[in-house]
């Protein structure tokens, strides 16, 4: 099942100063406020009623599907009602939201393992498969808004993952951020899914290392070994010169990097070569992970350069994790099921997708891996192996 | 979607490559073995090498790929393979950050063994003659303090260190002493022949956390003939002083070395199965060094290189084939050269470095205080040869040994980075200088290659190597083991 993880409100006032709001969910009777940013959870009419009682505060109220009880007069000065769609909501969670058109999104899950912020849809690679494709606008206002969300997230939050777009396009503003996030949530583990073009530049790496965040890693893609396939994938001449020259700059000063590779017709059919140069030349990275396609944003535009049914790449891929696990590099594979993986490769798959777009199929009900299965995305136009079948 | 580009709008015009420096050798009538800056093999045919260096490479002709991956070609704009070739460089080269980790002791010089290859040694009882002074071994442990490293190792060598015990229990506790006002780190190795142990010696070994190496040659008749001694029980006392420091010390605490002689060369499987039996966990194939009495008794000229790489072959094998039945053993020169040629962790190992390890890898202190820049240099002093005699410790300090124009001199003639034959030698990267080698076969410490029995095994070894890693998935899979851990 996908949770939708934007819509737009049926009503939402009280917000007049402001276009742009960040706001926190609360439950019912929780004394707990940060400055007008939370409000109460209201599912029923009684949970309506009580809030009214008790106290005026404002109520974030989900429609119980039939409608009716949104309907009653009453409700407090300041309000969001949302669609039945959203009852995943839950107490905790952090929305922004545009006031003027009541559009809004869920910036953080606080029941998910995988909380990820949009830091902004610019990129300077425009790759063949990009899940999120990039668009050339104006559209720092998200680092605001991630910037109004930080204090309201839990302090036991595990992980943050920042993504985009390039979240670099405005390095100095996000490196900022960082910095906030190392005031404020000094026990959450950082990712950046980032293309490392702009580590190329030793001042924005420097300004990186400076921020010494206590748990911050730079996830950064590698297609190939050679110059023209990855710059032809990223679609960018002289990307693959610069990401290069960013992780070393990044490993030189001692941070932390993933190498990601995304596995697609252009990239699978030469994954051992590619592993080979990642164990000999980068063996120092902190971790690399192999990961399965996800079959949406431009990846459904360019299949056909794309799609590869990853069981005709199996046997390349075992061979690939064997030399990285030789060379004692940090691998897991992500995205892939475990009836198209090589049983050797097993203890390095990861159930890596996001839960909130995750899925099993009717295959899958007899299959004895599937708690440990990492299943499928079901975001997209999902493709599957023809080689699913369960593990008895 | 018309706004992605193709892909042969992403490559680059062969105008736009340069050449990285790489080595290549022949190795067939159609074939060459290359290597880039760090030592990364690839093979190519002639054809393709010569495309090469006429830059006749284009993307999608998979000779630009390999070439690229391989870091042959670049970008003639790009810059990040030099600086990977920089930093791998700058990571294989760096067991050049500690200095001077080994200070060997040579706490006497007599013996009770009588090895007709033994360089140094003497029959006497004579202890003010031949034995260390303790004012010596004190001037010793100050030279040893001042080395940069923060970690070094003391290595009691002979004679037969074990006769001057007293000597090694002062040096022991004189060190920790400084050690824990330093706060160096300190090491200890006994190079022992075993004979006299005894369970004052081990306890004492256990107390400080001693290492035992000794010498164990192969089966008894082998190893009593090249190690003669009153009663001729020098491979029993062996045989059974391993295994009692193995049970008083732990398996991994104790090591034996083998030495080659001519006698040895057609029972490497003996040899080889003579250290299995014992437990132990590889075999360091070794040839004769050319020093001192071994040149003089003639036995270094009884065997040529390539009798002795044919035993190394053919231990090599024997070494697999026990692995592949199951028990894990390695062949540790192989290990080290396989450590350099497939991962790039800095390998300071003596004859596997250039610059050499004379003195800045390890100080020798002689038996009457005169300071040698290594093991082999003091036993060349034995007959003369005073070519590696950096000082003596009641005249020189640290400083001064370490930047003698001896020294100085030695190192720097012999740099295989530079040197005819080596600086454009397949292996260089995985090579060493070996410097007092072709001081004492050819009289001049960087050596004319081509006549080098060093060379010889060298690139015999690694010919080998690579021979297998290419012809045997099974085999490699093994060697791949060996590499790095
Ligand atoms: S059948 Fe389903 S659960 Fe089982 S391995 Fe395949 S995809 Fe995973
Ligand atoms: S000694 Fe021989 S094998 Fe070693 S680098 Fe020199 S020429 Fe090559």
């Amino acid at each position: 099942m996908t949770l939708a993880l934007s819509g737009t409100a049926d009503r939402c006032r009280g917000f007049e100063q402001h276009t742009r709001s960040v706001i926190r969910l609360k439950a019912l009777g929780d004394a707990r406020s940060s400055a007008g940013a939370d409000f109460t959870v209201v599912r029923t009419s009684d949970d309506l009623k009580r809030v009214i009682q008790d106290s005026h505060e404002a109520i974030f109220a989900i429609d119980d599907g039939t409608g009716c009880f949104l309907s009653s007069e009453g409700l407090p000065r300041r309000a969001i009602t949302v669609p039945a769609q959203f009852s995943y909501l839950a107490p905790g969670d952090v929305i922004g939201i545009h006031t003027p058109s009541r559009k809004f999104r869920t910036l953080y899950r606080h029941n998910s393992r995988h909380n990820s912020f949009l830091v902004t849809e610019r990129c300077n690679n425009y790759c063949l498969m990009c899940s999120q494709p990039p668009k050339d606008i104006d559209d720092r206002w998200i680092l605001d808004e991630i910037r109004q969300s930080l204090p309201l997230l839990d302090k036991e939050t595990r992980t943050l993952t920042f993504t985009g777009g390039e979240p670099l396009s405005d390095s100095v503003e996000f490196i900022g951020l960082l910095a906030d996030c190392r005031d404020q949530l000094p026990k959450t583990a950082v990712q950046v899914l980032t293309n490392g073009r702009a580590f190329a530049k030793s001042e924005i790496v420097d300004a990186w290392r400076k921020v010494n965040h206590p748990s911050l890693i730079a996830a950064i893609p590698v297609y190939a070994a050679v110059d023209h396939v990855h710059d032809y994938v990223v679609q960018a001449k002289g990307a693959f010169d610069e990401t290069i020259l960013g992780i070393l700059k990044l490993k030189d000063r001692g941070q932390r990097v993933e190498v990601r590779v995304v596995l697609h017709a252009q990239t699978a059919p030469i994954i051992l070569d590619t592993c080979r140069w990642i164990a000999r030349n980068l063996s120092f990275v902190d971790h690399v992970a192999l990961m399965g396609l996800e079959n949406t944003g431009f990846a459904i535009a360019n299949e056909a350069q794309l799609w590869i049914d990853p069981i005709d790449y199996r046997a390349a891929l075992a061979d690939a994790v064997d030399v990285l696990v030789a060379a004692e590099v940090n691998v897991s594979v992500y995205n892939l099921q475990r009836c198209v993986l090589a049983q050797s490769v097993w203890p390095y798959a990861v159930q890596s997708i996001s839960d909130w777009k995750n899925a099993f199929i009717s295959e899958c009900e007899p299959c004895t891996e599937k708690s440990r299965c990492a299943g499928f995305f079901s975001s997209g136009r999902p493709r599957r192996s023809k080689a699913i079948s369960p593990i008895l | 979607m018309a706004r992605f580009l193709a892909a042969e709008a992403f490559s680059s015009p062969s105008e736009e490559l340069a050449l990285l420096p790489f080595n290549f050798e022949r190795t067939g009538t159609e074939q060459f073995l290359v290597s880039n800056m760090v030592g990364d093999f690839i093979r190519l045919t002639e054809d393709e090498i010569n495309k090469l260096i006429d830059l006749k490479v284009t993307p999608g002709d998979g000779l630009y790929e390999r070439a690229y991956a391989a870091h042959l070609i670049t970008g003639s704009r790009q810059k990040s393979q030099q600086q990977l070739l920089a930093l791998r460089l700058r990571s294989r080269m760096s067991f050049l950050r500690e200095v001077t980790p080994l200070h060997m002791f040579v706490v006497t010089l007599r013996c009770e063994h009588s090895c007709p290859y033994c360089q140094v040694s003497r029959q006497s009882t004579d202890r003010s003659r031949f034995d260390m002074s303790e004012a010596t071994a004190q001037r010793g442990l100050d030279i040893a303090f001042e080395s940069k490293s923060s970690r070094i190792k003391i290595e009691f060598q002979g004679g037969e260190p074990l006769l001057n015990f007293g000597l090694i229990k002062m040096i022991v506790s004189a060190a920790q002493a400084k050690s824990a006002v330093l706060s160096k780190k300190v090491d200890f190795v006994v190079a022992t022949n075993l004979a006299l142990l005894d369970d004052t010696i081990l306890a004492f070994c256990k107390a400080n956390e001693i290492l035992l190496s000794t010498s164990l040659d192969g089966p008894a008749d082998l190893h009593n003939k090249n190690r003669p001694r009153p009663g001729g029980n020098s491979y029993e006392l062996a045989v059974s002083g391993i295994r009692r420091a193995r049970e008083a010390l732990g398996p991994d605490r104790v090591g034996a070395l083998m030495t080659t002689t001519e006698a040895s060369l057609g029972r490497v499987d003996e040899i080889i199965d003579e250290y299995l039996k014992l437990g132990l966990d590889g075999i360091f194939l070794r040839p004769l060094s050319p020093f001192g009495f071994a040149i003089k008794t003639k036995q270094y000229h009884r065997y040529t290189a390539e009798s002795w790489l044919d035993f190394y072959r053919r231990g090599l094998r024997r070494v697999l084939d026990i692995n592949h039945q199951g028990t894990p053993f390695r062949e540790f020169y192989s290990s080290l050269v396989l450590t350099r040629m497939l991962t790039d962790r800095p390998i300071g190992y003596v004859d596997l470095r250039s610059p050499a390890g004379i003195g800045i890898g390890a100080l020798v202190y002689n038996y009457d205080g005169g300071v040698f820049a290594s093991d082999e240099g003091r036993m060349l002093a034995e007959t003369g040869d005073n070519a590696f005699r950096l000082g003596h410790v009641d005249e020189d300090n640290y400083r001064s040994l370490v930047l003698s124009d001896k020294l100085v001199d030695a190192i720097s003639m012999s740099l295989t980075q530079c040197a005819p034959e080596c600086s454009t030698c397949v292996f260089e990267s995985h090579c060493g200088a070996n410097p007092v080698h072709h001081h004492a076969t050819q009289g001049d410490a960087l050596g004319i290659k081509p006549l080098s029995d060093f060379c010889a095994r060298q690139k015999g070894i690694m010919r080998h190597l690579l021979r297998i890693m290419d012809e045997s998935p099974r085999d490699a899979a093994i060697l791949r083991r060996w590499a790095g851990s």
